[in-house]
């Protein structure tokens, strides 16, 4: 009995473990905040580790991130706090921003800005952004995760870089760091 | 495509996710337009600096050691010993379990190959036989007023057939085939020393079904349906070249190129 207990522990360890710095700065991402972050990722092991016979491949990394975003909305939905409502504007007629003729051509982009403003973002647009661009999981991989149509990715992808794309132009313009 | 849905779509292309019409179509309205252009280089921009920069968090050193603390807790792992509370929470774990395993049994059966995909199949399989010696072509022309009239009385259609050697895909003629469970017409083309291989067959959906490419062992396939006649071309060509000729054919048999945008 105790030596099947250290198994299952040996064999979880394996298999989930190596995904920690994954899990980590995602609930970074989420939490904005260390400690909280470290709570998060304890627990998701928790809960993973529990439900580790339910696990049935093909990507331990997916299914641990899927855990670590699921814990994260229990706990925080249930504070009601943290949790920025987006107006799902897919449901409501798409882009409807006129087009800004006037776009200009970022050069480079400040380090603490870019950090500051993906900060600021919804959490339904800085999820994306994370899982995307920081972790690099493809299309299908995100929507098979947080529960959502491929679609939704890309409209919430889109909005999510256009929020960014205004606030670094908005912010940078008074450095004129870009090309007019 | 007007320049709004062209810039809504930008990202999935620089995503590396769009279809490839679509990308193709993109490519070549980027260094048209300057305000497509002036987007797609802010998207490269911002997705450099997302990667460059230290946005990674990195665990602090202690974290894994905790982590494995926890999970070594008498009180965590399953098959430790049964008090009341925990028995009824074992209980509620084995039904989740269970609902799980219904869920996993469902996913299995729901991700039985589709009948696009057994489709997909059956095309690589027919275009690798067509490439064994003798097997290619049943009438040899690059003259569509021979392949067309050769299908007569060998099939209850008359597929469109097209010389498309002023786009370089040269004609090389035509064959019988059996897919689907029926008879169908395949055109032959070339391009350098790559085949293409166009089965064609009245199809049942009155639809217009937007044009989709796939990948199978090594060979694109690129598809659509339109005016009531389903259109399967595979080649070891290169997705784009292939895409090419999918537009050039579409065009040349008097159907507008088709976008599948989302």
């Amino acid at each position: 009995m105790q030596f099947e207990e250290q198994n299952g522990v040996k064999r979880f360890e394996q298999t989930v473990l190596p995904h920690l710095a994954t899990a980590y700065n995602l609930a970074r991402w989420l939490t904005r905040n260390e400690q909280e972050a470290e709570d998060l990722v304890q627990e998701a092991y928790l809960r993973a580790f529990k439900f580790f016979d339910s696990f049935r491949g093909p990507s331990s990394r997916a299914w641990l991130l899927a855990i670590v975003r699921n814990c994260f909305y229990s706990r925080y939905s249930k504070k009601g706090q943290d949790m920025t409502i987006v107006f799902e504007e897919e449901l409501h007629g798409g882009l409807s921003e006129d087009l800004n003729p006037e776009i200009l051509v970022l050069r480079s982009v400040n380090n603490q800005l870019l950090k500051t403003a993906l900060e600021e973002l919804p959490v339904e647009y800085r999820e994306v952004i994370v899982l995307r661009e920081l972790e690099e999981l493809s299309y299908k991989e995100i929507a098979e995760l947080a529960g959502i149509p491929i679609g939704t990715v890309m409209s919430r992808l889109a909005r999510a870089r256009k929020r960014l794309l205004q606030r670094l132009t908005n912010d940078s313009s008074r450095e004129a760091s870009f090309d007019l | 495509m007007t320049c709004k849905e062209m810039q809504y779509l930008l990202n999935a292309y620089s995503d590396g996710e769009l279809d490839l019409i679509s990308s193709l179509d993109i490519e070549q309205h980027l260094p048209d337009c300057i305000a497509c252009n002036r987007l797609y280089q802010n998207q490269q921009t911002l997705k450099a600096a997302l990667k460059s920069s230290d946005l990674y968090f990195q665990p602090p050193a202690d974290l894994q050691k905790r982590v494995q603390a926890v999970l070594r807790k008498p009180e965590v792992t399953p098959t430790s010993s049964l008090r009341p509370n925990r028995r009824r929470w074992l209980v509620m774990a084995a039904s989740l379990s269970g609902i799980m395993l219904i869920a996993w049994s469902l996913g299995r059966i729901l991700s039985l190959p589709s009948a696009d995909e057994l489709l997909a199949q059956e095309v690589v399989a027919s275009h690798i036989r067509s490439l064994m010696p003798g097997h290619l072509t049943d009438v040899v022309s690059s003259n569509q007023h021979t392949v067309k009239p050769w299908f007569n009385g060998k099939l209850d259609f008359s597929p469109p057939v097209e010389d498309l050697a002023a786009n370089d895909f040269k004609l090389v003629g035509g064959r019988l085939d059996y897919l689907n469970n029926r008879s169908v017409a395949t055109l032959i083309y070339q391009r350098r020393d790559h085949y293409i291989n166009v089965f064609i067959w009245p199809s049942s959906a009155n639809a217009i079904e937007k044009a989709q490419n796939l990948s199978r062992q090594g060979y694109n396939i690129l598809h659509w349906t339109r005016a009531n006649m389903t259109f399967w071309a595979v080649s070891d060509l290169n997705t784009t070249e292939l895409g090419d000729f999918g537009r050039f054919f579409q065009n040349v048999v008097g159907f507008t190129p088709i976008y599948q945008s989302q």
